[in-house]
């Protein structure tokens, strides 16, 4: 009996002591490595957000210029985001809101939504997503031209009901084997759009006041 | 000596290949073949990990009581993985931008555990690492060849992503296999997956038949005269 109890004593120390050393290795790879992996997700976050605006249509510091968005359910945010307002000799020229769809085949889709004072979507990109490596990650502008079909389009163009995939009755293209994907992010730029709109005074007369 | 390190070699790559003999791992394995790129970029990320998994076991395992071994690997795994991943995304950003999605798939995948539960906690080190990235490598040619075959027969294309791995100049590497091809979307679909896998172990199945047999039917005959 009391080898009994000295080998549990034994083992669970042994157990313990593993998972020490393994949070103890972790713990210090994250800190080393937070300040480099920060960095490159801020960069690569400008080159993404220069990428919903077209070249030219502003000439603003993009990520010293982004205001804070308040966590919103029609932008799919849990936590406080932020936007980007992009401003071309002094007038606001585009919107970019950061927005989630919160239904992607495997968890939430990030993405940037650009957007003109009148309304129209000058792109889309998705920043994150953990869709299927293959199949449902055409949306990523890295692996296809899916998503470029936003470009121009806008609440009422199509139609309201016409903004969903084509396998939904909508007007929106998608590739068979992975609906999901787009579907989720077809929404969410819908949802962004409805956010514009209903605080468009706010998203475009704060820029302002930042710009004097 | 030599010897060892020459049946690792060769239990890696084809005697006790993961992919096509011992069918391990099968979760990444049919999930992320759907092109050669795919399947080689995933192999080679699982064959590094392994071998670093495959020789911290082995450099701890005197220290592992037995009745907590497995929790023990799974926790060292998940670690090196973690740590992995996290290096990559600070330091090799071009090639996380490759891999980075398959690297957390790579702790599901049961061949890591297998060979350090197997190999790696009764081995040393220096054959631990060996055998971990021969492992490795021999799942990457299976992951290779399938993703290839789905490609090929999917698409109709070969090396299509290569520019994620090399820039956007190797676009030109893309082979065009079956120009005007329409595609057969049930190669690249799971289904695919599995009738591909079929077929590489059917395949492999008869090349060991056939090179059995002569060896059969020579020790065969001295006893059929005695």
């Amino acid at each position: 009996m009391n080898e009994f109890s000295h080998n549990i004593k034994l083992t669970s120390l042994s157990l313990f002591g593993f998972s020490v050393v393994g949070a103890v290795l972790l713990a210090g790879t994250f800190q080393l490595t937070r300040p480099s992996i920060e960095k490159s997700e801020r960069d690569a976050k400008i080159k993404l957000i220069a990428q919903v605006l077209p070249a030219g249509s502003y000439d603003s510091d993009l990520v010293k210029s982004a205001h804070p968005l308040p966590a919103d359910p029609l932008l799919g945010l849990r936590k406080p985001g932020e936007y980007y307002p992009a401003t071309l000799a002094g007038k606001t020229s585009a919107v970019v809101l950061e927005a989630i769809a919160p239904d992607g085949y495997d968890g939430e889709i990030k993405l940037l939504v650009g957007i003109q004072p009148d309304g129209q979507l000058t792109g889309v990109r998705v920043t994150e997503h953990h869709e299927t490596p293959g199949l449902g990650d055409y949306i990523d502008i890295a692996k296809s031209q899916w998503i470029r079909q936003f470009d121009g389009k806008s609440l009422d163009n199509p139609k309201p009901d016409d903004w969903k995939v084509k396998k939904d009755g909508g007007k929106f293209d998608y590739m068979t084997g992975a609906t999901i994907s787009p579907r989720a992010v077809v929404k969410a730029v819908e949802h962004a759009l409805d956010y514009f709109a209903q605080h468009k005074a706010e998203l475009l007369a704060q820029e302002v006041n930042h710009g004097q | 000596m030599a010897s060892e390190t020459r049946d690792i070699i060769i239990n890696g790559l084809w005697k006790q290949n993961p992919g096509v003999v011992q069918i391990l791992g099968m979760c990444p394995t049919l999930a992320v073949s759907t092109s050669l790129v795919n399947g080689l970029s995933l192999g080679l990320a699982t064959a590094v990990v392994m071998a670093l998994s495959n020789t911290a076991a082995a450099l701890v395992s005197r220290l592992v009581p037995p009745a907590v071994r497995i929790p023990i690997y799974i926790l060292i795994i998940a670690t090196l993985v973690t740590m992995v991943d996290l290096l990559m995304h600070a330091y090799l950003l071009q090639l996380y931008l490759v891999l980075g999605i398959y690297i957390p798939l790579i702790v599901v995948n049961c061949i890591v555990l297998a060979r350090v539960e197997a190999y790696a906690s009764k081995h040393g080190a220096f054959y631990s690492f060996l055998d971990g990235l021969m492992m490795g490598l021999g799942l990457s040619l299976v992951l290779a060849v399938l993703g290839g075959m789905r490609e090929i027969f999917g698409k109709g294309l070969l090396l299509s992503g290569i520019d994620l791995a090399l820039g956007p100049a190797a676009n030109a590497y893309v082979i065009h296999v079956l120009p005007g091809y329409q595609g057969l979307l049930l190669s690249i679909l799971p289904p695919g997956a599995f009738i591909g896998l079929g077929l590489l172990i059917a395949a492999r199945n008869r090349i060991e038949q056939v090179r059995a047999l002569p060896r059969r039917s020579a020790s065969l005959q001295p006893q059929q005269a005695t």
